[in-house]
C-alpha cells in the first residue's frame, strides 16, 4: 500500500504495454506497479515488499529490469514496457516459462513472473549464462520456496537450447 | 500418456501454466464491486489499559467505517485452541500491536493516513519481553504463572543413571524467533449478506480453522459462513492461523458497511504484526558412558509463545517428542513448557517446534563427542535408534530404517572424512577456515498421538456428467503441490490419465474437511483417503457392471457418463480411520506419538571469512528416507527449499525485538538467502516405503527444515574450534566470540564435568 496519495492533478501518460499503446490518467508519482496492475488490470505483477528488495514487481521498461513498485509512473512515459502477460505468444508458452514449468522453477509462483521476467533480462544480455551468472543475474528477486536450484536450472537450460530471446 | 506409473513420475504442477503466465489470481489480484479497503488501528504499546481513543482532525471521518470490539455479534475471540485471544481488544492490550479498531474506505491511499489521525491513550502496565523474565513471574500475564502448557516425558529411571555416568554433560542452546516471509502478503476480501451470511475468499493454509473462528465471531450455523481459498502465494505455517484474525476483521467491516471489505496486509504489517517461528531455550544434561553411550538425559525445552495461547501447546507437543532426535535413550526425562511474553502471540513455522529441539540435540551431540573423544559421527553411530527399539515415548521403531546406512552413504556423497582431514591440514595456513559438520534427524508425519483420530478427516472424489472426475478436499495448495500430487494418486488409483483428474478449490461450501493443511500429513493422510476414495468410484462402477477389469481411459469415462446418467450424484467419500496399531495416552504422554517418521542425515560445508566473519554454506548433502516419492522434481524441491529457510534460521535471519516489537520489519534489513548465497544442495532419497501413506509414501514437507541449523553451526565449530550455541548466528556474533576468546587467552567455552 502506498504512502499518503501524490495529491498533485492528474495527467495523461502514455506508453507501450506489451507492444500496445496506452494511455492513462495518472497522478505523476503514482507507481507503476499500481497503474499496471490497477488501471491496466495486468495482475501478474506482483508486489512483495513495496521497496524494491524482493523484485516480485519486476518488468522490463525500455528493456532494463525495474522494480515497478520503486517507479513514478511519469518516468515509464513514450517507454516500452514488457510485464509476464507479454511474455507467452496466445496459448504458446515462452522458453523460459516451459523451463520453469518442467524444472520446478515454480512452486507458490507469487515470485515466478518477477523471476522469470529477470531471467529473460539475463538472457537477452547473456545468452548462454553459466551457473555463476545466473545466480548474480538472479539475486535481486527473492524466493522463499525453492532455494532456487530449480530456478537456475531451468534458466540454464533454456541458455543451453538457446531460446531465451 | 500412459495410464500407468503415473505416481513416482514428475508429471506438470496442476496450476503450473497459470502460474508462469502470471494468471494465477491471488487475493490482492481480485476486485469485487463496490469494495472498500480495510485497515488496522494498533497498540502502540506493551501492556497496558486503554484510557480513551481519539479521532483527530484532518479526517473526514464520515466517509469511513469503523468497527470496535462493541460490533461483534459473537464472542470476541479468534477460536482456535482455546479462544483466549481477542479480535478486537476490549480494553486491555496485552501485546505491541494488538488490533484496536478497524477502518475501511473506497480509497486504500487514504487509510495509513487516518490511522495515524486516530489517537490512543493508554495506562501502561509493565511488560515481560523473554522466557527468563516470564519464568521469574514478576508480572503475571498470563494464568496464574505465566505458562501455556507444560508436559511432561518420562522413560526408564532417569535418576538412576548419574551415579554410574562416566560423563556428565551439559548444555544450553538458544534459537531466535524467525519470519515465515512468504513472498505473498496476508490478506482477505470477506462480504457479507444478512440471509446468506459471512463470506471470505483469501490467501489461507486452513479453510476450516477459519470457519470454525468466524462461526464463533459472528454466532452463525455453519452452513452460513463460507470460506474460499484463493491462490496462496508461500505460507510454511505463516497462514495457518493467522488467516482466522484478517478473515474475522474484514468480515466485520463488510458486515457494518455493507459493502465487500478487503484488507491486504503490506510487508512491515504482515512481518511486524503476524505470526513467528517460536523462540525456544533447550538445556541439556547427558550421562554418558565412556564407551560413548549415552545412558540416559534431563531435557528442559522452553518456548516464548508471545501473549496468547493460540498453537503453542500443539508447537511445544511436537518440539518435546522430537528432543530426543534419533537416538536411544534408555532413560530420558523431557520437560517442556511454553511461556507467556508481551509480544504478538508466535506460531506455526515448518518443523513446528523441532527445528528448534533438533537444533539443541544435534549441537549437544557434538559437544558429547569432543567430551568423550569421539568424532561427531562415531557418537552418533553409537546411539542410533534401532528397529525394535522405543523412542523417548515408548513408541517401537517397526520401520526397516538403517541409520548407520544412512549415515555411511552421506559421508560418503559428502567426501566427509577425506574433507574434515583436508580441511584440518589447510586451516593452519588460511584467513578462511572451512569446515564440515553433520546432524541426524527425523520428523514425524501427521497430526501427534490420537491428533488424527480427532481430526477426522473426510475426502471426496466425485464423478461428474461429462465423465471427468474431480478431488474434493479442503487441502490447499500454496507452492508444496498438493493439487498435482492428490489428482496423481486418483489418476493411478482409477488406472486413467493424469489429465482427466482436476481438484475443486477449496471451498466449505463445495469440500469436506479434510483437515488442515499442516504438519506433513496432506500426501501420507489425506492422499492414503483420497486414494481409497478413488477406488470407491472404480468399485462402484465395476460392481455396476459399467467397468471391466481393463479399460482406456475413455472407457473409464464413459463408464462414469452412464452412472452419472442413471443414478444422479457420483461421489465416493472417505474417512479417516485410526490403524490400530497407534495408540497413544495423552495423559502419560507415551505411545506410538507419530504414525511414520521421515528419517534424515545432513552434511553441511562452511567457510568462515575471517576478514568478514561471515559464514558460507558450499556444499550441502541432504539424504533422507522419506517413503517413496511420489513426484521427484516436487520432493526435491520441497527439500531444497527447506534447507535455504534452515540455513537462513541458522546464518542471516534475525528478528530484533524492542519492548516485544519487531523493528526490522523489512525485507531490507531482515534477511534471507538469495541465489548468490546458496551453494548447489545435493538431494538424495532413500525409499523404504511405509504402509501407512498413499503408495508408500510419508511426509516430506517439514523435515528439510529441521537438519540444516545444527549442520551448518556443527560445521562452523569445525571450522573455528569455537562453539556456538545460538542461532541467528551473525558474523558480528562470530567476531565478537573470537575477540573475546583473544582477549582472554581462552580456547573454549566448553563445559565438561569429568568424572
Amino acid at each position: 500500500m502506498s504512502e499518503a496519495p501524490p495529491n498533485r492533478v492528474k495527467c495523461e501518460i502514455s506508453f507501450q504495454v506489451n507492444g500496445k499503446l496506452v494511455a492513462v490518467r495518472s497522478y505523476p508519482m503514482e507507481r507503476l506497479l499500481d497503474v499496471l496492475r490497477e488501471q491496466l488490470g495486468l495482475t501478474g505483477t506482483k508486489e512483495g515488499c513495496g521497496e524494491g528488495e524482493c523484485g516480485s514487481c519486476s518488468v522490463l521498461v525500455d528493456g532494463v529490469l525495474v522494480n515497478s513498485c520503486l517507479v513514478p509512473v511519469l518516468q515509464a512515459k513514450d517507454a516500452k514496457i514488457i510485464t509476464i502477460e507479454g511474455l507467452s505468444e496466445g496459448a504458446r508458452l515462452h522458453a523460459l516459462q516451459q523451463a520453469f514449468l518442467d524444472c520446478g522453477g515454480a512452486q507458490c509462483g507469487i515470485c515466478t513472473p518477477g523471476m522469470i521476467l529477470a531471467a529473460f533480462h539475463l538472457l537477452s544480455k547473456k545468452p548462454q549464462p553459466t551457473t555463476e551468472d545466473i545466480r548474480e543475474g538472479l539475486s535481486g528477486n527473492l524466493c522463499r520456496c525453492t532455494g532456487y536450484a530449480q530456478i537456475v536450472e531451468a534458466v540454464a537450460e533454456v541458455g543451453r537450447r538457446g531460446t531465451g530471446g | 500418456m500412459s495410464t500407468s506409473g503415473i505416481v513416482g513420475r514428475s508429471v506438470p504442477r496442476l496450476e503450473g501454466r497459470d502460474k508462469v503466465t502470471g494468471q494465477a489470481r491471488y487475493v490482492d489480484d481480485i476486485t469485487l464491486p463496490g469494495m472498500l479497503f480495510g485497515a488496522t488501528v494498533r497498540s502502540r504499546i506493551s501492556r497496558g489499559k486503554i484510557a480513551k481513543v481519539t479521532f483527530g482532525p484532518g479526517v473526514d471521518w464520515d466517509e469511513f467505517v469503523v468497527v470496535s470490539a462493541k460490533d461483534i455479534p459473537g464472542k470476541n475471540c479468534i477460536a482456535l485452541i482455546d479462544d483466549d485471544e481477542p479480535c478486537l481488544t476490549d480494553g486491555t492490550v496485552n501485546h505491541p500491536e494488538e488490533p484496536i479498531l478497524l477502518l475501511a474506505h473506497p480509497d486504500r491511499r487514504l487509510l495509513p493516513q487516518a490511522v495515524e489521525a486516530v489517537s490512543v491513550e493508554y495506562e501502561p502496565l509493565p511488560a515481560i519481553f523473554s522466557i527468563e523474565e516470564s519464568e521469574q513471574q514478576s508480572q503475571i500475564i498470563w494464568g496464574t504463572d505465566n505458562v501455556f502448557k507444560s508436559y511432561l516425558i518420562e522413560k526408564g529411571d532417569i535418576d538412576a543413571v548419574w551415579a554410574v555416568a562416566d560423563y556428565i554433560v551439559e548444555g544450553e542452546y538458544t534459537t531466535g524467533a524467525q519470519e515465515q516471509l512468504y513472498i505473498e502478503n496476508n490478506g482477505m476480501i470477506a462480504a457479507f449478506d444478512p440471509q446468506q451470511g459471512v463470506t471470505v475468499w483469501g490467501s489461507m493454509q486452513c479453510p476450516y480453522y477459519v470457519h470454525k473462528s468466524l462461526v464463533k465471531l459472528f454466532n452463525l450455523p455453519g452452513e452460513r459462513v463460507r470460506v474460499v481459498q484463493t491462490e496462496t502465494g508461500g505460507a510454511f505455517g505463516g497462514k495457518e492461523d493467522y488467516p482466522s484474525v484478517i478473515a474475522g476483521h474484514a468480515a466485520l467491516l463488510a458486515m457494518k458497511s455493507g459493502r465487500p471489505v478487503k484488507i491486504a496486509y503490506d510487508r512491515m504489517e504482515d512481518m511486524v504484526v503476524t505470526t513467528k517461528r517460536h523462540p525456544s531455550r533447550t538445556r541439556h544434561r547427558t550421562a554418558v558412558s565412556k564407551d560413548g553411550k549415552i545412558l540416559g538425559g534431563e531435557v528442559e525445552f522452553t518456548i516464548d509463545g508471545g501473549a496468547y495461547k493460540t498453537l503453542s501447546p500443539v508447537v511445544l507437543s511436537r518440539g518435546a517428542i522430537h528432543a530426543g532426535g534419533t537416538y536411544h535413550w534408555p532413560a530420558i526425562r523431557i520437560r517442556a513448557k511454553a511461556v507467556a511474553t508481551n509480544t504478538p502471540p508466535q506460531g506455526a513455522f515448518r518443523g513446528f517446534g523441532a527445528p528448534q529441539s533438533l537444533f539443541a540435540l544435534e549441537r549437544h551431540m557434538d559437544r558429547i563427542a569432543k567430551v568423550v573423544q569421539l568424532s561427531p559421527v562415531e557418537i552418533r553411530r553409537r546411539n542410533f535408534l534401532k528397529p525394535g527399539e522405543t523412542t523417548t515415548t515408548g513408541q517401537t521403531v517397526d520401520e526397516a530404517v538403517d541409520l548407520g546406512k544412512l549415515l555411511d552413504r552421506a559421508m560418503q556423497l559428502s567426501d566427509y572424512s577425506a574433507k574434515k582431514e583436508r580441511f584440518a591440514r589447510e586451516n593452519k595456513e588460511s584467513t578462511r577456515k572451512k569446515g564440515i559438520g553433520i546432524a541426524s534427524f527425523l520428523h514425524g508425519a501427521g497430526f501427534t498421538g490420537s491428533g488424527e483420530r480427532y481430526l477426522s478427516s473426510v475426502v471426496g472424489v466425485e464423478g461428474y456428467a461429462d465423465g471427468s472426475v474431480r478431488v474434493l478436499v479442503s487441502s490447499t495448495e500454496f507452492g508444496q503441490g498438493t493439487n498435482t500430487v492428490l489428482c496423481q494418486i486418483v489418476a493411478e488409483a482409477l488406472k486413467v490419465r493424469y489429465e482427466d483428474v482436476s481438484i475443486a478449490r477449496p471451498d466449505t461450501q463445495e469440500v469436506p474437511n479434510s483437515g488442515p493443511t499442516v504438519a506433513s500429513r496432506t500426501v501420507m493422510v489425506v492422499g492414503k483417503l483420497v486414494q481409497s476414495a478413488a477406488l470407491g468410484i472404480r468399485h462402484t462402477l465395476e460392481a455396476s457392471g459399467l467397468l471391466g477389469a481393463a479399460y482406456s481411459a475413455e472407457e473409464f469415462r464413459a463408464a462414469v457418463r452412464a452412472y452419472v446418467a442413471k443414478n444422479g450424484k457420483f461421489r465416493s467419500l472417505a474417512h479417516y480411520e485410526q490403524p490400530e496399531d497407534i495408540v497413544w495416552d495423552e495423559q502419560k504422554y507415551r505411545g506410538s506419538a507419530y504414525a511414520a517418521y521421515a528419517w534424515a542425515v545432513y552434511v553441511a560445508e562452511v567457510t568462515v571469512d575471517l576478514t568478514s566473519y561471515s559464514v558460507s554454506v558450499e556444499d550441502f548433502v541432504a539424504l533422507q528416507e522419506v517413503g517413496r516419492v511420489l513426484h521427484p522434481v516436487l520432493a526435491k524441491g520441497q527439500i531444497m527449499g527447506g534447507i535455504a529457510q534452515g540455513i537462513g534460521f541458522a546464518l542471516y535471519e534475525k528478528v530484533i525485538w524492542e519492548k516485544g516489537r519487531m523493528q526490522n520489519g523489512q525485507m531490507t534489513n531482515y534477511i534471507i538467502p538469495t541465489s548468490a548465497d546458496l551453494a548447489p544442495i545435493r538431494v538424495y532419497f532413500e525409499e523404504l516405503g511405509n504402509v501407512h501413506g498413499a503408495y508408500g509414501a510419508k511426509g516430506i514437507g517439514e523435515l528439510p527444515m529441521d537438519g540444516p541449523a545444527p549442520a551448518v553451526i556443527n560445521a562452523v565449530e569445525d571450522a573455528l574450534g569455537v562453539p556456538f550455541n545460538s542461532i541467528p548466528l551473525l558474523p558480528e556474533d562470530i567476531f565478537d566470540a573470537l575477540t573475546n576468546k583473544r582477549e582472554r587467552g581462552e580456547l573454549s567455552n566448553v563445559t565438561r564435568d569429568h568424572r
